[in-house]
């Protein structure tokens, strides 16, 4: 019986590149999938292409490309990435420029784009009723991308693509083309793309399935956590699949890093919704067939929403913050003076918001553990704050640094940042109003 | 004894909102779970992060509940002034959750 073999080399923008080498190389892979696109993403990698037209693809897809084209050219494995980001057409061209570069010729590299959907958002907003987009000034927004579906990489992986780079769709979706596309399963066979819809859930964070995020001392141990090695699934034609790693390779796959993966930000897991299914995850159940091999099957699924997610990146000022180091006797002490004075002196700076953390007593807990009696050995004081201008946010920072010969005994290790903000909205367009396009680049 | 003797779980987040999943370490031990660690308990703990009601969902054939908490308005990912923007340190804070009743034995 027919099976695919699918791994997943990247989970996230800044993954780890050594495990999808190790992937492409050993884990005798039909496909490698690289999810590389996160909500803020896309709306930075719009600004960048703002700045220079063949720029907005994912920053680090040149040293990824580097790393495993050649293996994967020469083992027949093919490539699907949401590195094109902003622009999937440079991302597509950059690709062939390494492929060259390398010595590949005749490498067949898509792009597909039409998820893009900015100018839309700006011309329906004056209409929009209710919710935060309502109240958003049109001259903030910087990028507007719908999450396509599985349906705007057929095309181009039924074309016989070596490499297919999208901007934004959902993050199971490349997992479910690539078996659509396999297994010639029609768009509309809701029980299958809803099993494909898990297998694609499950890998898409790469690591976080076969160990990552999971290591807990003396209650949850994971070998070998410094070498991870990145999943694989073998999917049937019935979309059930069997969960594994390179052998030899770190980490583990049991059922308890299957289910802590499978409910990961996962809201009612009878219905996660996707452009290409509303799949149903309560039913799923885990095998460990031997160790590291975990046998996943019972995902269903229903029709399709008729509408699609858009992710509308809003400019919102600036966030500055400064960091402070107190230590030994009366380091709390010290650090709440400290915390008391900034309120003071950044009191007339126009700041919309400002908070304090005192890190290691309440930075995470604050009203939730109390802070506790016991002095610590040490403690930093955070302070951060939002601004309309940059000058203002770097405010903060500055009253911080000036904490060394104006604030309270001990302070040090002063560290700062101004960094501009992108909102992140959500609102849905009817799946008519984005059209996917594809074009095919060839080294 | 606390959650996490019982159980393990990781933090999700979408937008404004955080999920948690409570994933029960034995089968045995879910009745427990369910039992002891309502969505109205889940909302008390998280009282000073949450901007509502929390919701609950139960997965028997897991042995898991999935927790859906509200964040408070203006609290999402990209905006958070938190440190951590996203809530992951959540669910290790949820673990610290007390229950009671059984005496566990020896570990798995």
């Amino acid at each position: 019986m027919k099976s695919i073999r699918i791994g997943a080399g990247a989970g996230f923008s800044g993954d780890r590149i050594e495990p999808a080498v190790e992937l492409a190389q050993q884990g005798e892979l039909g496909w490698l999938v690289f999810e590389c696109l996160a909500e803020r993403t896309i709306a930075l990698a719009q600004k960048a292409r703002l700045q220079d037209a063949e720029a907005g693809f994912d920053p680090l897809l040149e040293e990824r490309m580097e790393a495993v084209l050649a293996v994967c050219s020469a083992r027949r494995i093919r490539i699907v990435s949401n590195m094109g980001a902003a622009n999937p057409l440079a991302a597509a061209r950059k690709t062939c420029e390494i492929a060259r570069r390398l010595g590949i010729r005749g490498l067949r590299v898509a792009a597909v784009a039409g998820d893009d959907v900015l100018r839309l958002i700006k011309e329906t907003l004056p209409r929009a009723s209710g919710g935060e987009l309502a109240q958003t000034d049109p001259g903030r927004l910087v990028s507007a991308n719908a999450y396509l579906g599985a349906e705007a990489m057929l095309g181009a992986l039924d074309a016989g693509a070596d490499v297919v780079l999208t901007g934004r769709v959902a993050d199971p979706s490349m997992f479910v083309a690539i078996l659509a596309h396999e297994f010639g399963w029609t768009i509309t066979d809701w029980e299958r793309l809803g099993r494909a819809t898990v297998v694609g859930h499950l890998l898409e964070c790469a690591g976080q399935l076969t160990g990552g995020y999971f290591a807990d001392p003396g209650w949850d141990e994971v070998p070998n956590l410094a070498h991870l090695g990145f999943p694989i699934a073998e999917v049937g034609e019935d979309g059930a699949a069997v969960l594994s790693k390179v052998e030899g390779s770190g980490g583990l796959i049991n059922a308890a890093t299957c289910k802590q993966q499978l409910l990961y930000e996962v809201q009612d897991p009878a219905a996660y919704v996707t452009p290409d299914v509303v799949a149903d995850f309560s039913q799923v159940r885990f095998e460990q067939i031997v160790a590291d091999r975990v046998r996943v099957s019972g995902g269903g699924g229903r029709a399709r929403p008729e509408s699609l997610k858009v992710s509308i990146g809003v400019r919102d000022g600036f966030i500055g913050e400064g960091q402070i180091s107190y230590a030994g006797a009366g380091a709390l002490g010290r650090a709440r003076l400290a915390e008391a004075i900034l309120r003071e002196r950044l009191q007339e700076h126009s700041l919309r918001d400002l908070r304090f953390d005192l890190i290691g007593v309440n930075s995470v807990t604050a009203g939730i553990v109390p802070d506790g009696m016991r002095e610590p050995a040490e403690v930093r004081l955070r302070a951060v704050g939002r601004a309309d201008a940059r000058k203002a946010a770097a405010r903060i920072a500055r009253e911080v640094e000036a904490l060394y010969t104006n604030g309270p005994a001990g302070g040090g290790g002063v560290s700062q940042c101004v960094r501009e903000t992108i909102g992140i909205v959500s609102t849905c367009i009817p799946r008519s109003a984005a059209a996917s396009q594809w074009t095919i680049e060839v080294s | 004894m606390q959650l996490r003797e019982i159980a393990h779980g990781r933090a999700g987040d979408k937008g404004d909102i955080v999920t948690l999943s409570v994933i029960a370490r034995r089968l045995e031990d879910f009745p427990l779970l369910e039992r002891q660690v309502t969505a109205e308990r889940v909302a008390a703990h998280f009282a000073a992060i949450t901007g509502g009601a929390v919701r609950r969902f139960v997965l028997p054939d897991l042995g898991a509940l999935n927790f859906v908490l509200q964040r408070r308005q203006g609290e999402s990912v990209t905006r958070s002034l938190a440190l951590d923007a996203h809530g992951k340190c959540l669910s290790s804070v949820l673990l610290t959750l007390e229950i009671e009743g059984a005496v566990r034995g020896e570990r798995d």
